[in-house]
């Protein structure tokens, strides 16, 4: 209760809150808002936002609705930044947990792996990834699930090391619990907070990474997403604004929700570290 | 009598000012994309190669806008009646770029040794040739073993470029150091590649028609990024954008600066026909009807005006209406829906999805596949896109595996040349993305296009290939879509650009810019 106190009087907290229940709101119903399909050609191409009547945000360089396209594409960001998340936080926890609890070579062998990919620039290798399995929404979600996982494994591999020589891990240990049981019982739930935290941020930059994957022209050629649209449109910028400045528009709320909602998060779970006196 | 001599001299002044206004000089800046692989003609054929080495390299004979030949390196010919023997009669003072005499034992090497073994095309037009000779240093005799009709039109600078003998008689013709520092006939010579960012040609003086070339130095720019090249442009930092090298929704805003004209005409030797792969072994596209369906069901002239921004032609068939022995008397397929479903039904199709792979040469083909993707999910048919980078798409079609694919070949003025490849059953072969890979496969037919490409009165031909026509366009073997239209977006000050059928390639020897 004293978690959501915190939380509410962070006022950007809750407008990130307010804008992502409306994205996903659209999402959910975009296609019942929209009869039409992202992929529909239903006027004429180029049409200004407004021009016609029912198409407020105008159409696209083949006559496509730019609203349906923005409410469809909105369901494909938050889905693969979503299932990436939950993808990288399930290799990221175990390989750092284990890491941080038990130490010597576990700990060496589990950090130079992740090193290893540390050391590759992230949207390098998931081009590199994309391009080699062809690009679909499985494809695009691992490939950004592999490149985001090493922070998670650093993060909890940190915070398992400070936990486990508090006290009362020694006093599980002479209460004569196992040892996987006290990490996953007594460490690893003090340690949820500052991972969900992480997690709120990841999956805003892998919605900026789908994003920049599918501008690159590596997206999933059969869904409609935020970063498809920004790419097909980037070669008509000058003499149609309208078709790259919206899906921009759409990933800049979203993931600066999500950024609101992530430090929201951090002050509500860290009490200690929230400054006083902020708006 | 009188009137019609001074009606004479009318045109012959009108004619004779404009030549008498030609001024020399200048450098003109023309875009090359993508960057070709190579400049010895006689090795790399693509689109680019074809563009620069055009200016170096040259064929015994060039072709006008409506593909009549006309003299190059030969200054006249001589066709038997028999249609087996080709006399030409080279120009004469003709030399290589570092100073060696042009004979017409380089026509005999040229086309008896080095492109037999490294022109494929060509390779399957020479079949027909029984011997090449030299019986003077002027002339050059082609006798063929039977008449084959399309012979005349093998002479253009891609198809059947003049090799320098002296420097490649003997030698690993792919790995000759020479092939980096081309050296050919004609009116450009080669300077200088800064791979990445431009080609250099210096005008040739010793360049044996009179008066040309006007230029003396000629640019080719490589500029990787499509928008990047409109910049170029309208910055004025190069003069000429070959056809195909900015996106199609750019040409209006480009065509409309002051200054600036632009041509469809230039591609007429070429005629580049696009159409999609139907993988006739397998699937629903083994069936007839699904393939017609498919016709019925696809909005072409839309797509022509959306995709393509209006520019081209909807095909009635396989052969290009630019090219010879062209027919539109065959079944039209319109846009139809309803028949298009009609015919699914017929079939029984069972909602089997099939794969589309679009071409991956930038926006305008992908949207193209988006836009048949939707056409064809509005009848029924469940589609999804594949894709694939230029090394993919090549390895997914010569391998067969894909279910529509998109591409587009050249026609070469003659349905012998560049259209039977792609049809007729022995050129169904893995391995190579431009012959019949679609699988189709029709012994009756096969035999027509094998007579008609023997016949030597082009009426006989015409009368074959029309019946040809006719039968094939039934059939739907592949799904053609468009007959590409390139326009060439240039200054206006820059004079006599493109004048023949293979346009820009051959341009800078007649051009001149105006002050």
């Amino acid at each position: 209760m004293s978690f959501w106190k915190r939380f509410r009087t962070n006022i950007g907290a809750i407008v990130g809150v307010v804008l992502l229940i409306g994205v996903i709101a659209i999402a959910l119903l975009a296609p019942v808002i929209f009869e039409h399909g992202p992929w529909q050609m239903v006027q004429r191409p180029f049409l200004a936002p407004f021009a016609v009547d029912g198409l407020p945000l105008g159409t696209d360089t083949l006559g496509r609705d730019v609203a349906s396209q923005l409410a469809h594409g909105a369901r494909v960001s938050l889905l693969v930044g979503l299932v990436s998340t939950l993808v990288a936080l399930l290799i990221g926890v175990p390989l750092g947990a284990l890491a941080g609890f038990y130490g010597g070579y576990v700990d060496e062998g589990a950090m130079r792996f992740t090193e290893f990919f540390q050391t590759i620039p992230n949207f390098a290798l998931a081009i590199v990834l994309v391009a080699i399995f062809e690009p679909s929404l499985a494809s695009i979600t691992l490939a950004i699930a592999i490149v985001s996982w090493p922070p998670v494994a650093r993060l909890v591999r940190a915070e398992v090391m400070s936990v486990r020589k508090r006290e009362f891990v020694d006093a599980a240990t002479l209460a004569g619990l196992s040892k996987h049981r006290i990490l996953i019982r007594q460490v690893l739930p003090n340690t949820v907070s500052p991972i969900i935290v992480m997690a709120s941020l990841m999956v805003a930059t892998a919605i900026l990474l789908e994003s920049s994957l599918s501008f690159l022209g590596l997206g999933d050629p059969n869904a409609m997403s935020w970063g498809y649209m920004i790419g097909a449109a980037r070669t008509v910028i000058r003499s149609s604004w309208w078709l790259s400045f919206f899906p921009g528009v759409a990933i800049i709320i979203t993931v600066l929700a999500l950024n609101l909602i992530g430090e929201g998060l951090n002050d509500a779970l860290n009490p200690h570290l929230s400054r006083k006196g902020r708006a | 009598m009188k009137h019609l001599k001074a009606t004479t001299f009318l045109i012959a002044a009108a004619l004779a000012t404009p030549l008498a206004a030609q001024q020399d000089g200048g450098r003109l800046d023309i875009v090359v994309q993508p960057e070709p692989p190579g400049l010895m003609l006689g090795l790399v054929q693509n689109g680019p190669a074809q563009l620069v080495a055009g200016d170096i390299y040259e064929g015994l004979l060039r072709y006008d806008t409506d593909l009549n030949p006309m003299p190059g390196l030969a200054e006249s010919w001589e066709v038997s009646d028999d249609g087996l023997t080709y006399t030409f009669k080279l120009h004469e003072g003709v030399k290589w770029h570092d100073g060696e005499d042009f004979t017409a034992d380089d026509v005999v090497f040229s086309a008896g040794t080095f492109l037999p073994e490294t022109h494929a095309r060509l390779r399957a037009s020479l079949a027909y040739v029984d011997s090449i000779t030299a019986p003077d240093p002027l002339t050059a005799v082609f006798k063929l073993k039977e008449p084959f009709g399309p012979f005349i039109s093998v002479f253009e600078a891609a198809t059947m470029p003049m090799i320098p003998q002296h420097i490649y008689e003997g030698t690993d013709f792919a790995n000759n150091e020479m092939n980096a520092t081309p050296i050919g006939t004609g009116p450009f010579k080669f300077d200088e590649w800064v791979k990445g960012s431009y080609i250099h040609l210096v005008k040739n003086e010793d360049y044996y028609v009179d008066g040309l070339p006007h230029l003396d130095e000629v640019y080719y720019r490589v500029i990787p990024d499509a928008a990047s090249r409109a910049v170029a442009f309208e910055t004025g930092e190069v003069d000429v954008l070959p056809g195909g090298s900015v996106e199609n929704w750019d040409i209006p805003r480009l065509t409309e600066m002051d200054g600036v004209c632009s041509t469809g005409k230039g591609w007429e030797f070429f005629a580049p026909h696009a159409w999609m792969w139907l993988n006739n072994r397998e699937g629903p596209m083994a069936d007839v009807r699904f393939r017609q369906a498919i016709m019925y069901a696809m909005d072409r002239e839309f797509m022509r005006d959306v995709v393509w921004n209006g520019f081209g032609k909807v095909p009635t068939g396989p052969v290009s209406s630019v090219t010879n022995f062209y027919t539109d008397d065959v079944t039209i397929y319109d846009h139809d829906p309803d028949k298009a479903r009609t015919l699914l039904d017929d079939m029984g199709y069972d909602g089997e999805p099939v794969r589309i792979l679009p071409l991956p040469y930038g926006e305008t083909w992908q949207r193209w596949a988006e836009a048949v993707r939707q056409n064809l999910s509005e009848v029924g048919i469940n589609v999804e896109i594949d894709s694939a980078d230029v090394a993919g798409w090549n390895e997914k079609t010569s391998q067969w595996d894909y279910d529509m694919a998109f591409t587009y070949l050249y026609q070469y003025g003659d349905p012998a040349l560049g259209v039977s490849r792609n049809y007729t059953a022995d050129r169904i072969e893995k391995g190579s993305p431009w012959n019949n890979v679609e699988g189709y496969n029709n012994p009756e037919l096969d035999k027509k296009w094998f007579a008609a490409a023997t016949m030597t009165s082009p009426e006989e031909r015409q009368a074959a290939y029309d019946e040809i026509q006719k039968e094939i366009v039934d059939d739907v073997p592949v799904a053609w879509m468009l007959e590409l239209e390139y326009p060439t977006i240039y200054r206006c000050n820059v004079q006599d650009l493109v004048t023949t059928g293979i346009g820009v390639n051959d341009g800078p020897r007649n051009a001149w810019i105006e002050e």
